[in-house]
């Protein structure tokens, strides 16, 4: 990084911890901090896509629908989420390869799952052999991100079955008595108004992704649980660090990340649900024009 | 090799009994079966022990956050901020390195030599992270469940003379356990899933002596085929779920005995999973 690290052997106190820390492994290490933000940026939303119509489908007047999103709210209840992640990893990456291979593989080609081995043709691998290593990663990642989505969004659905059936039944009595449609009852007040309701289900999940991050590590990505522990042991099987077992340092510097991360994100919740609660027929509604009365 | 022979090769191949090496090829559903029920004897081991001493630090811990004094209810309240603000997955790790650089030869104390290595095994390591986390996890639940006791139930216990350590072991404990038992039973039931954690974090299994997690992972590697172990320990585990639930129940039946029917609470599973 700087021009001073060039003679390793020149340097040393500050200015070595200075030339360690900007090493290219550990920009490395900095950029999947930042990787762990993106996947928490993408994960989010799309989780909410899923659970939203997880919870819609719960809601659905036609059976085989309700079915289908009762199933998916009912799945992670009493089987550890780690068991999905560790499972929809590799069924994903099958289940892509398999369907490709049926669509671009010479006809009658084998059953891919033959005894020991998944084996698909070499044009249906996911992504090709000769793509680039920067393909493959981002590959994991999606995978990965895929993964989250799916078991996340089976909690949000959860959470906003139970808000939609929270919204009192007498707000949309009244909006079908003002001839509102069905569509229109759900778009115009279902929706708004369960957001207060989802709200402390809602935080509590966010609070739950974060603290699911390093999980990444098991799927396979060099998230900052694998830098973690190459950077500080004091050899790996390539290179060899001229310090001793830093490991203990490196994960409390990850400690301290993700504690600052969950205590910004509770104070910032926190605001937010003051101002859904505003006017809000609930308890914490209540409290609120009661003290500016 | 009929299943009963392979139950008997395997059924505490978890613990070091039994057939020394694991099934290479030709995997029979019998010995997934067989394996990954095994191997939820350290689940259970590790679920059963943290909760149960867990429950007594998490009361200790309740009370001290609830405490008046602030140099009691500070290190609590940090406490319980530190092991729920960060996952368990990042304490295993740290705790696991931070226990590898205790001296191998052991802390000598007094003349006396401490024997350290057994510390990093997974069996008295990784119990003592999950006996912490769960703590906290809990001490936050009966705190809640603490801080809302109905004020009146307080005034009659003052009004009838009942005061101090007294009116805390006969109304504020008893009410406490009971307003925060349904959160407790998901609690639990979320710790049993976190001990599948164990052995994919820094804690490595000796001997392929692993958890239920760890042999389904196994067979998926070997084969190729997550269809088959993968739902097989989901099984396991939501039988295991029906069991605890099934006795925490009980348990909340009991705390509830004295009230009218219809006012009893109901324990409703709410996802708390991973940590």
């Amino acid at each position: 990084m700087f021009s001073a690290c060039a003679d390793p052997k020149a340097i040393e106190g500050l200015s070595w911890l200075s030339c360690y820390l900007t090493s290219g492994k550990h920009l490395d290490f900095y950029w999947s901090f930042v990787i762990v933000l993106i996947l928490l940026a993408v994960t989010a939303p799309a989780a909410m896509i899923f659970g939203f119509g997880g919870a819609t489908m719960a809601r659905s007047p036609i059976a085989p629908l309700r079915w289908v999103g009762k199933a998916y709210i009912a799945m992670v209840r009493g089987i550890p989420d780690i068991i999905f992640f560790m499972f929809f990893v590799i069924a994903l990456d099958q289940g892509i390869e398999y369907l490709k291979s049926l669509a671009v593989c010479p006809a009658g080609s084998a059953w891919p799952w033959q005894g020991l081995e998944f084996r698909v043709c070499a044009e249906a691998k996911v992504p090709l052999a000769t793509s680039s290593p920067l393909m493959f990663q981002m590959y994991g990642f999606f995978l990965a991100v895929f993964t989250f989505a799916i078991v996340f969004g089976a909690f949000v659905a959860n959470v906003l079955f139970g808000a939609m059936q929270a919204v009192p039944r007498a707000q949309l009595e009244t909006a079908e008595a003002y001839g509102m449609s069905h569509g229109q009852v759900f778009r115009r007040i279902l929706i708004p108004q369960m957001w207060v309701y989802a709200l402390p289900g809602l935080s509590n999940l966010w609070m739950i992704l974060i603290k699911a991050t390093p999980l990444l590590f098991l799927l396979g990505v060099k998230d900052i649980v694998y830098y973690a522990r190459e950077l500080g042991g004091s050899k790996t099987q390539v290179y060899e660090y001229p310090h001793g077992d830093w490991r203990l340092y490196y994960f409390l510097g990850l400690m301290v990340f993700y504690l600052t991360m969950t205590r910004v994100s509770e104070i910032f919740l926190k605001r937010l649900s003051n101002r859904l609660s505003k006017g809000q027929a609930t308890a914490a509604g209540e409290a609120m024009r009661r003290a500016g009365a | 090799m009929s299943c009963w022979d392979t139950i008997q090769d395997y059924g505490l191949r978890s613990i070091g009994i039994g057939e020394n090496l694991l099934p290479k090829k030709d995997f029979t559903l019998c010995q997934e079966f067989t394996l990954i029920g095994s191997g939820l004897l350290w689940n259970i081991y590790f679920g059963v022990l943290a909760l149960f001493f867990g429950f007594f630090l998490a009361n200790a811990l309740a009370l001290a956050k609830a405490s008046r004094h602030a140099w009691l209810r500070k290190p609590a309240e940090w406490f319980i901020f530190v092991f729920r603000g960060s996952p368990l997955f990042i304490q295993f790790f740290l705790a696991y390195e931070a226990l590898v650089l205790l001296p191998r030869t052991g802390i000598e104390l007094f003349g006396l030599t401490i024997a350290t290595s057994w510390t990093t095994k997974a069996w008295a390591g990784a119990l003592f992270v999950l006996f912490l986390n769960t703590s906290a996890y809990s001490a936050e639940i009966f705190f809640g469940a603490l801080r809302s006791i109905p004020k009146g139930d307080l005034e009659a216990a003052e009004a009838y003379g009942i005061t101090g350590w007294n009116k805390f072991r006969r109304i504020e404990w008893p009410t406490m356990l009971r307003l925060g038992w349904p959160a407790y039973t998901n609690e639990a039931i979320f710790l049993f899933h976190a001990t599948t954690l164990v052995f994919f974090s820094g804690f490595p299994a000796f001997g392929q002596q692993g958890d239920a997690l760890y042999y389904a992972n196994y067979f998926a590697d070997k084969t190729f085929n997550p269809f088959v172990p993968y739902p097989i320990i989901a099984m396991y585990f939501i039988a295991m779920t029906l069991i605890i639930t099934w006795v925490f129940g009980r348990i909340n039946k009991r705390l509830n005995r004295h009230l009218p029917q219809n006012m009893k609470s109901r324990i409703r599973l709410r996802p708390q999973l991973v940590r």
